[in-house]
Parts: structure tokens; sequence; C-alpha cells
């Protein structure tokens, strides 16, 4: 059987998820390098490729433009795998749509929405079918890896459905509330580690809304800390814009 | 005499997407440009009405490759802004996390952007086979360095515990301890860098211009001091707009600078020329080895000082432990107590010198940012160094030649552009000018 065929493909984001990518170990990149063939990617090499087995799709749609492409990418891709928080839900790049709602008028969509392609930021699942998903900003490594060898072997990847808390708790963390701050640990799907409350942070949401996440219940848990409603929104919109929008 | 059409749409192996037009008639350059046609990101908008706990959050986000850079700098102007102190292991962390981005970044830029050119190959996948052995010092040098920046700060892209006034969690002393042990261990690898780069031919072509980078009485300048110009001296970091003066271009999205000349150059090579004799005595004796003495004209020549600054890097760490072990580490309160005001924030990123200026109010809520970024800085010299170059190489080179050693200049500059195409607020008044940006003071 011929190597897979991978590629990457980047749209608007940072870049940070496909040069994690590099950042696998050493030897076990050698063996990832030596069971595909990497046929296009940009970022660090000039080839291109006409079709391709696993198409990973970084960043969010935010130009016209960008979706012809981005279905080009798709007609041509068996996989397609949405790479990053950018691409999964539209990441830091959706508090641009807030931004279009409150002065739309007067900066973006003024005269310049007849000239310059500047569209509401979407995930890429937005545009077309997205077989699976990477999600975070940045991604986890371990968890990429983890994904792309299940694939090799025939295998369906499957996300955590249970939320951050669950992997806090495992970390041993002090749970943020008790330190009287917001956190989006309940409602954030894990994998992740809780690695921001492990580094003296708070969840900020960027692996997007766990399945079924129960609002309820982190509503009780801010009324117990005094916090408020608006609080937590204010950090949920960081990431999360995009989601609520498709959720409204 | 033939004529030359190159268009390289989106040049591989940069941050981010640029373009090269080249076309020429009968031995005459009719069409020669860089072009920036990146998304604009709109990040100066959406950090306005954020709480300044989440800004800096949100500004790493601006890029992949040099978050810390980016969170630094953010960081830098909230505090300036805020009026907000920091302490002196807070700074000794802060140089220590911003080392482990430098060294990634020149790291990656010289052996997996820049090297294949050189070595015939069009990206760093074949060398795996070919050249494993460069391809895992690489990997051992990169891998180091985030390992470095996760016992700082949890993780190197988008770092976590770097926060507006101090830092969120403090490292383990023990796993400072090991990380200094490996980066002793790995100046081996960088001397072998060192000799690696030393055999490549770099491409013989100068043009003098103006370089400006940080300058720091007491150290090689990364994230404090003034702004230095080899054209006029130095200035305070608050009159950055003195010396950027930025301007719109037709071709592109991103905005260009100049200060004294028609164009100046920020980065490795720029610092390098300004501040080379604040090197460590192993970095001077690379540079040596290298062939690299300033003043450097040779842009080419900026991945040889991105390999010097990587052994500055280390050299630095290895210093920066032992102080901290000595000092021992404690846990300091942040304070959070603020008053309303402005502040710019200036750092050299691996790219070059990065200015973030906020307004905040008396909530700590950002009313105004404005970001000006290395990549930004460079472009209008990395159309000035094209038009200077084009004429000597156009007819005693093929198409293909002179394509090859354009792309290569571009990547000389380790372009990162979708930073450089962050913060544009479209308004397109007319043809002439794609971009604009709001009322500006000074």
């Amino acid at each position: 059987m011929s190597k897979p065929k991978v590629a990457f493909f980047d749209f608007t984001c940072c870049e940070g998820c496909q040069l994690d990518t590099l950042n696998i170990e050493g030897e076990a990149l050698v063996d990832l390098l030596n069971a595909v063939d990497i046929v296009e990617f940009r970022e660090v090499m000039t080839e291109k490729a006409d079709s391709v087995d696993i198409a990973f799709v970084e960043g969010s749609i935010t130009r016209e433009s960008e979706i012809p492409r981005l279905q080009k990418i798709r007609e041509r891709a068996k996989i397609v795998i949405a790479l990053g928080a950018c691409a999964h839900i539209g990441g830091v790049n959706c508090l641009k749509n807030h931004l279009a709602m409150e002065e739309a008028q007067k900066i973006v969509y003024g005269e310049a929405a007849e000239n310059y392609d500047t569209i509401p930021t979407r995930p890429i699942d937005a545009v077309v079918p997205v077989d699976y998903v990477v999600p975070g900003c940045p991604i986890n490594t371990a968890e990429l890896l983890r994904i792309v060898k299940e694939l090799l072997l025939g295998k369906t990847p499957e996300l955590p459905t249970y939320p951050v808390c669950v992997e806090c708790k495992m970390a041993g963390n002090i749970c943020v509330f008790e330190l009287g701050k917001t956190c989006l640990g309940p409602v954030t799907r894990a994998g992740c580690n809780a690695i921001c409350v492990t580094a003296g942070r708070h969840c900020w949401g960027c692996r997007g809304l766990v399945d079924e996440p129960n609002l309820d219940a982190q509503k009780d848990v801010l009324e117990k800390h005094g916090l408020s409603v608006e609080e937590v929104l204010e950090k949920f919109k960081i990431y999360n814009t995009c989601t609520t929008e498709v959720a409204k | 005499m033939s004529s030359v059409h190159i268009n390289v749409h989106h040049v591989t192996r940069v941050e981010g997407h640029g373009n090269i037009v080249l076309n020429t008639n009968n031995g005459k350059i009719e069409q020669l440009r860089w072009e920036v046609p990146e998304s604009p990101r709109f990040f100066e908008a959406m950090l306005r009405g954020r709480h300044y706990d989440d800004v800096p959050h949100i500004a790493s986000r601006i890029c992949g490759i040099c978050s810390i850079a980016h969170s630094t700098a953010s960081i830098l102007a909230t505090e300036a802004a805020l009026c907000i102190e920091v302490s002196e292991q807070t700074w000794i962390m802060r140089k220590l996390l911003f080392n482990a981005e430098m060294l990634e970044s020149h790291v990656l830029h010289a052996y997996c952007l820049a090297a294949p050119d050189f070595l015939g190959v069009k990206s760093v996948f074949p060398l795996v086979k070919t050249h494993k052995d460069v391809v895992l010092r690489a990997m051992r040098l990169k891998r180091l360095a985030y390992r470095l920046a996760e016992i700082l700060a949890g993780r190197k892209t988008h770092p976590i515990s770097l926060v507006v006034g101090g830092f969120a969690k403090l490292p383990d002393p023990d796993e400072l301890a090991a990380i200094k042990g490996a980066l002793s261990d790995s100046l081996a690898d960088l001397d072998a860098t060192v000799e690696l780069f030393a055999t490549l031919s770099f491409p013989d072509f100068e043009r003098e211009t103006e370089y400006i980078a940080l300058q720091d009485e007491t150290e090689y300048a990364f994230i404090s001091g003034k702004i230095a110009s080899s054209d006029s001296g130095t200035a305070p970091v608050s009159n950055y707009l003195e010396v950027t003066n930025e301007f719109c271009v037709p071709h592109s999205t991103a905005k260009y600078t100049k200060n004294n000349r028609d164009a100046y150059m920020v980065g490795a090579l720029a610092r390098f020329n300004l501040n080379h004799e604040q090197l460590y005595p192993r970095a001077k004796d690379a540079a040596v080895t290298l062939g690299l003495r300033a003043p450097c004209h040779n842009p080419y020549m900026i991945t040889a000082a991105q390999v010097v600054e990587a052994v500055h890097a280390t050299e630095d760490s290895i210093q920066l432990i032992d102080k901290l072990l000595e000092r021992g580490l404690k846990e300091e309160a942040i304070q959070s107590d603020v008053t309303a005001g402005q502040g710019v924030g200036a750092v050299e990123a691996p790219r070059g010198i990065l200015f973030h200026d906020y307004t905040y109010d008396e909530n700590g809520i950002l009313t105004k940012a404005n970001c000006i970024i290395p990549t930004n800085q460079n472009h209008n010299n990395i159309q000035k160094d094209m038009e200077a170059l084009v004429p000597t190489i156009l007819n005693h080179r093929s198409e293909d030649e002179i394509r090859q050693t354009l792309e290569m200049l571009v990547r000389a500059y380790d372009p990162c552009i979708s930073c450089s195409a962050h913060l544009l607020r479209v308004t397109f008044t007319n043809d002439a000018c794609l971009c604009r940006d709001g009322p500006r003071k000074g």
C-alpha cells in the first residue's frame, strides 16, 4: 500500500498550530514522516500536490476569496481535518464579529464592503464538510499524533466527551472557582490536560463546548462563588463567538 | 534580449502570504514588486473593549511563531499604561522566556526554512533521509527551547503563565537546574550549527540601509532599552511613531515604514550591526566563523546573524538560570490596582523591533491599540533590495535562478506576514491606498 498523502493548508490565523506540528519529538516526527508523504505544506516546503488523502486545514474563513479555495481543497482531499481553534470554532478571529455588529458601518462594512472582501469570521465547517477535528489554541501535539496514528490504523479518532474539569481534577489543581475567579472548564471539551489551569490561569474555552454542556450547572457554580454570568460570557466571547452564533 | 516573467504567488517557507512579481521586456524592468496580500486580521479592533487581563492572551494570537514577543510587548505596554510595577525576579524570568523563543525561532528559520535552498532541496522533509543527523539536531535544539518555555510559561506557542504584573506560576527549581544542564550540553549542537552554516555560500549582494533595533547600555537588548538607528542615534520607545512613519502602498494589505532614508531594516542583522559588541564571547566567535563582520550590508547574512544570536541566547539563558537559582524563587503578589493611561511596549521579536501601544480607561478596559510589527518595517527594505539586486543578475541568470535568488532574499528576512497584516482598518478612500490608520497623535 502506498503511503497516505498528507497536506497542510492555512487560512486566516497565526499559523502556530502547523508550526507546533514540527515540535513533535524528533524521533516520533521521523517515524511519522516515514509513514506518510507530506505533499504540501506551504510554510515549510515548496511543492504542491494534485490530490491528497488527509488535508489538515488551519485558520478560519474571513474573506470571500477563501471560500472557493477551501472548497477546492475539499474536492481534492479524501479526509479534511480542522487543525486548531480557528478552523474548528473560529477562534479569536471571531472577536471581529462583535466589531461587525457594533461598528460595522463605521469600520468594516462602510465603503470598504464594495472594494475589499472581508466577511464575518466562520469556522471551516460552515463552508465545507469536515471529517475530524484537532481542537485547541494551540493544538495539543500529543493529541494530533494520536489522531494521525488512529487514522493510519483505520480507526475512527474520537475526542473526549467530558469537560476540562475532569482532567483538571486528575492534574491535582485547586479549582479556579475556589480562588474566586471565573473558568470555562465546566463547559469546555477536555483533551488539553487542563494545561492553562496547571500553568496558573483559568480555562479560556479554546477547545469549544463539550457535547451537551451542562450550562445550568455552570450557572450554579457561578452563583455559589458570587460570580456573574456576564463575566463568564465575556470570557466565552474570546473563542466561542462563532459557536454561539451557530447555536442561535 | 529575452523577457522574464516571474510571478511567485505565495512564497513558500515563510510565515504568512507574500508574492513576488517581476516582469521585464528586452532587459528592462517593467514591474518588480514585493506584494503582501495576507488577510487583514483586525486585532487592533478586536482588542478594544477587553480587560487588561485578556489583552496579552489575545495579542499573543497575532503570531504563532513569535507569540512570546507579542505577549511580552503587550504586557510591557499594559504595565506602562496602567502604572504596574514588576519585580527583578519577573524581569529575569521574562528575559529567560524571551531567549527560548529567540532560540526556537532562529533554529526553525535557519534549518527548516532557509537551509533547504542551500542544500538544493525544496523543504526540510527530504533532509530527513539524506541528512538525518542535521534534522535531528535542529529538532533537538527546537525541542530544548520549547522545554525551556514550558518550564517557565506552561508552553511555548501562546505562553500561559506570562501575565501582566508577573508570572501566574513559578517554575520548579529542579526543572530549571535540569534545563540549565541541557542548555550547556546543547552548546555542542550549536557549535555544529555554526560550522554547518559557515560552509553555506550566502549570495554575494550588498545594499547599505538604515538599521534599527533596541539598544540597552547594560546588555544585548531583547526586551529593554531605547530605539537605536544606525543613522540617527537613540530615541525613547514612546517616540516610536517618529521612527516608523507608516505609509500605505496599493499592492499590499500591510503598511510600510521609513525613517531617515527610503527604507530601513530590523531584525537579527540590524541588532548585530548595532549591538554586536555586547554579544557573549562564544557568540562573537560564531560570528567570526560565519564570516559575519559589523557593519554587514548583505541581507542574505540575516540567517548567519540569527545563528549568532541563537548562541548568544543560549549562553545568556545559562547565566539567567544561575542568577534565578542563586536568588531563590519567591512567590510574589501581582499588583492589582491600576490607573487609566497610555503606554508603549517595545521588544526585539526574532524578526525585529515590535511595538504595542495601548490606552486603557480607569477600569483597565482597553480603549485604543496600535501595533507595529517587524515584518511591516522590513517590507519596504525588501522592495528596495529587490530593486537594487535584479539589475545585477537580470542578464546573467536564468529565470529559475532569478526566481530562486529573489525567493531566498525574501526568506532571509524570515518574514512573518500573518502578523504584519494583523490590524488594518480597511477604508478604501481611493485606489492608491488599501489601508489607513485611525487618527494618530504625534
